[in-house]
């Protein structure tokens, strides 16, 4: 450690190297850090450590809301249980009455598309995962869920909650994962709209209660109401997940393209658990491969 | 002699954890848009009252530690705050002798050029989600900085 400045060499100056000197070696260390970070390859691995040695400090920072969560639930009184529970019954009988017809429906399905058998779901596992309450960037829409590497969690997987598509996985660790919500000013999503049809892209604006859908033509069938769903391009997402409901759309007769806004369905709930979803391969809704997407273009006679 | 001038560096350890807990600690978004780098001015305390203690070295980890903690890439914050240091670190014994206020300034433009590095490479490697906020943050801290000074000398004798 003397190179860092022992005590006893403190105010002698001339013994060890300059403030300078050190200085320009860790700003050359953190400009090749950068170069190496941009360009990918061996530094990932590193960052998939250091992801590791930061989960304990980040779960320190959970602990407080964390400890708030429990205490809030360990001294909630009957009532509001008992409302809770009631709650609950309502909806599990709604989604009941729902489902009943599944089995009906997919067997009418299968009959349409001329298979001899049921198709299984497209969603072949799941994982449950906790979201830890650290703020990655007011700015970005990112969030970190107690899952990583060790649980088989993999970069761009899709992640959503009960009521839709909440995003995908941008960076793991060994223990925990960074997600990117599909509302981070980053992030686009191929999706369709479920009525009509019309296919387009809806990007984030980084506001986590709305999304964008710039490239869709004027004469398009898009009204307010609709509701989006994941179309399957774009390699990360199965086909049909939920996103989000259009809720408004504005048509300037002197642009070319219609400007979409939609508020996504998906939403941390207060119990704070996220999905994270694997689909089955080989299966008409999975996401498109690249070969599946690949356009073969006509020669020209 | 020696013995007297032991350097604190368990309280600069400590001191730097707390500020990158506070640093990355949820907040509501209006208080989270305002929020100063604490981590700046942490390492801007030691570097003018204790600059041999933590060196450049704990102030550079530091900035990979956040650059992890919030996925930014690689470098960009450490690289910021080393340079933060470093001035810092250059000017400690003129700066050691201003009032608070005047100090308060000097930390005022440190984490200006702290925003401004950040942004830049924010910019270069095409991450850049910016907003007008992180102008204010710089002013902000330089109001703290009376504050963070006073609670962080309390953690080690100066002499």
């Amino acid at each position: 450690m003397a190179v860092f400045g022992s005590g006893s060499s403190r105010s002698l100056g001339g013994r060890g190297p300059s403030f300078g000197f050190r200085f320009f070696c860790y700003a050359l260390l953190s400009v090749l850090l950068m170069f190496w970070d941009k360009r990918g390859g061996w530094l990932d691995t590193a960052r998939y450590g250091l992801q590791a040695a930061v989960y304990p400090l980040q779960l320190a920072v959970n602990s407080p809301s964390a400890a708030w969560h429990w205490l809030e639930e360990s001294f909630t009184t009957r009532e509001t249980l008992q409302a809770e529970v009631d709650r609950l019954r309502g909806q599990l009988r709604d989604q009941q009455l729902i489902t009943m017809r599944q089995a009906a429906l997919a067997q009418e399905n299968a009959t349409l598309r001329g298979l001899n058998s049921l198709l299984p779901d497209v969603i072949e596992k799941r994982l449950i995962g906790e979201v830890i309450s650290v703020e990655v960037s007011t700015l970005r829409q990112r969030l970190v869920v107690n899952r990583g590497g060790n649980n088989g969690v993999f970069k761009a997987q899709p992640v959503v909650t009960g009521t839709g598509v909440l995003g995908q996985v941008f960076r793991t660790g060994p223990f925990s994962s960074e997600i990117i919500l599909i509302t981070d000013a980053e992030h686009a999503l191929p999706v369709q709209v479920l009525r009509s049809g019309v296919r387009t892209i809806a990007l984030g604006t980084g506001r986590a209660t709305s999304l964008e859908l710039p490239y869709v033509p004027q004469n398009y069938d898009v009204v307010v109401g609709d509701v989006l769903v994941t179309s399957g391009l774009g390699r990360v997402f199965p086909f049909g997940l939920p996103v989000a409901r259009v809720t408004k759309v504005e048509r300037d007769p002197t642009q070319p393209l219609a400007r979409i806004h939609a508020a996504p369905m998906a939403g941390i709930e207060s119990d704070r658990e996220v999905l994270f979803i694997w689909a089955r391969a080989n299966h008409p809704a999975a996401p498109a491969t690249a070969a599946e997407l690949a356009v073969e273009v006509p020669k020209q006679p | 002699m020696n013995f007297a001038r032991r350097e604190p560096r368990w309280a600069v350890f400590f001191s730097v954890l707390v500020a990158l807990i506070v640093q990355v600690m949820p907040l509501p978004d209006w208080l989270a848009v305002v929020r100063p780098s604490f981590l700046g001015l942490v390492i801007i305390y030691w570097g003018i009252f204790a600059p041999h203690a933590g060196g450049i070295f704990a102030p550079w980890i530091a900035g990979v530690a956040l650059d992890v903690f919030k996925g930014d890439v690689l470098g960009q914050n450490a690289l910021a705050i080393a340079l933060m240091a470093y001035v810092t670190m250059t000017l400690h014994q003129r700066l050691r002798n201003q009032t608070l206020v005047q100090q308060s300034l000097f930390v005022c433009l440190m984490l200006y050029a702290n925003e401004v590095v950040v942004w830049g490479i924010e910019g270069w490697s095409g991450h850049s989600v910016s907003s007008h906020w992180r102008w204010i943050q710089p002013m902000i801290g330089a109001m703290l900085w009376p504050f963070i000074a006073m609670l962080v000398g309390r953690t080690h004798s100066k002499n």
